[in-house]
């Protein structure tokens, strides 16, 4: 299993006086997929941007193994290359018949036969997200971010996308970091959940969901996770 | 092809045909009875005459390849200076920082200021009015360049940082094919600047091509000769804006418009 490791140890951020981060204790073990969620404006963007090594931490341990590469909540494909060109530019290393069977694999897994050609302003929302995962996937990318990965979509293929992920991480398990306000999302998806505080953020609240995957989203062990979720974040019905 | 689209494709030819039927009708109305004197301005009869005489004697196609030369080479050193420049400066800050103020010092100053300079160090003729073009174009494109430059999306330089796309890569691979767009427009617009710089630069510094030959027949007071000019001229300004237009169709480019 091809898989990378993030161990985080008193991490600190701000941006100038305005803290956002603090004190932040992590450790994601090869293959995990763990959810962090938290209320908007919490640093969870934050906190992905230094995980993904765009951002340095103002203070503390940050340690990664393996490459990293994210999934954008939208229009993260390049608009100018075809969703052939896309998925290549996950393989820069093979040669150009290895490169072709790998991209034309790839098209098959994330269910996009047939629109090789197509340019992406001329997929809809959940194509696009298909192929910006399939993007990250290729060439044995070790941990996969995703930054809200489904929030631009509608509710019914939000659900056939959280499926369709969990397919293609059966196939080729990855290390999983995924940033979401939508907490039905990360109890469906995630082993570990997270829940962020107000800022300065920190850790507040961490639930394990020992349910295998693919997991309904009407599952009673995915709705307790939710309910108990909601109520470290503050939420009362 | 639905009947929609071959509605608008002939749309496309007649409302502008109307447009400039209607002038011509004016025209010639206006001329014929009397509301517009010669003196002012000539009749169509004379400036088909002067067309003609202009093409017996082969002077317009001169002047036309004259001109036609010096936009292309002013345009061509403009754009192949200036659209490096302006992707250095959108992506070097010590580079923006250092020339930023000059550009647009240049860009405000109205290029026929230079003429005197022209003139005194190239001498009249080609090279005063390709410099002119130059100075004119330059600052123009490589200052859209850079703006087009800060304008890319952020999320396309953390995906090239995931792919691995640095330096020179970076350059090729993301920052040129994503100001692709608006650099057909800047082109465009460039253009549009060549062509009217090109025309004072000809009537001052100049000792052939179109806008000479609307100074020349000015000093000689042939109104229907200034009219054939213009016409020359306008029409292969619009010429070379439709070549211009033809990129946005190409697939590397139409991404810019189709959203």
């Amino acid at each position: 299993m091809s898989t990378g490791s993030i161990r985080i140890k008193g991490l600190s951020h701000s941006y100038g006086a305005t803290a956002v981060l603090k004190d932040i204790h992590l450790d994601v073990s090869p293959g995990e997929f763990v959810a962090i969620v938290g209320p908007s404006g919490s640093g969870k963007s934050t906190l992905l941007s230094l995980l993904s090594g765009y951002l340095k931490p103002t203070s503390g341990v940050l340690e990664r193994t393996g490459t990293t590469r994210t999934v954008h909540q939208a229009d993260g494909l390049y608009p100018w290359l075809t969703v052939e060109g896309n998925l290549a530019l996950g393989l820069p290393k093979l040669d150009a018949a290895s490169k072709r069977r790998a991209v034309s694999d790839m098209v098959g897994r994330i269910g996009l036969a047939g629109f090789e050609k197509s340019f992406p302003h001329a997929l809809s929302g959940g194509m696009r997200q298909r192929v910006e995962i399939g993007r990250a996937l290729c060439g044995g990318t070790d941990v996969l971010m995703l930054d809200e990965p489904f929030s631009a979509l509608d509710y019914l293929t939000r659900l056939k996308m959280r499926g369709e992920l969990c397919r293609l991480l059966e196939d080729q398990p990855r290390t999983v970091i995924l940033v979401t306000h939508d907490i039905e999302e990360a109890t469906q998806l995630a082993d570990r959940v997270l829940v962020l505080s107000e800022r300065p953020a920190s850790i507040v609240y961490e639930l394990k969901i020992d349910v295998p995957r693919p997991r309904d989203v009407t599952a009673s062990g995915v709705v307790d996770a939710t309910k108990a979720v909601l109520k470290a974040m503050g939420y009362e019905p | 092809m639905d009947t929609k689209h071959i509605r608008n494709s002939i749309n496309s030819w007649l409302y502008p045909s109307l447009t400039f039927g209607t002038l011509l009708l004016i025209w010639w109305l206006a001329s014929a009875r009397g509301y517009l004197s010669e003196q002012f301005f000539p009749t169509p009869a004379a400036f088909v005459t002067g067309f003609r005489e202009e093409v017996a004697s082969g002077s317009i196609f001169r002047d036309t390849l004259a001109s036609l030369s010096r936009v292309g080479a002013g345009y061509a050193i403009s754009v192949a200076v200036g659209v490096p420049l302006g992707m250095i400066l959108g992506t070097v800050l010590g580079a923006r920082l250092a020339l930023l103020p000059l550009l647009n010092f240049l860009r405000s100053l109205s290029p026929l200021a230079w003429i005197p300079f022209a003139i005194f160090w190239i001498g009249i003729g080609h090279g005063a009015v390709i410099f002119l073009i130059v100075i004119a174009a330059l600052p123009t494109i490589a200052l859209s360049t850079m703006a087009a430059v800060a304008g890319i999306p952020k999320v396309y330089f953390r995906v090239a940082q995931d792919y691995d796309l640095k330096g020179l890569q970076r350059l090729t691979r993301v920052i040129f094919p994503a100001i692709l767009p608006q650099l057909v427009t800047t082109l465009r617009v460039a253009m549009g600047l060549c062509w009217l710089v090109m025309v004072a630069g000809e009537m001052l510094a100049g000792n052939t091509g179109l806008g000479y030959l609307i100074h020349d027949a000015n000093n000689g007071l042939r109104l229907d000769l200034i009219v054939v000019g213009m016409v020359v001229i306008g029409l292969l300004g619009m010429l070379c804006d439709r070549l211009l237009m033809f990129l946005t169709r190409l697939p590397g480019i139409r991404w810019g418009y189709d959203r």
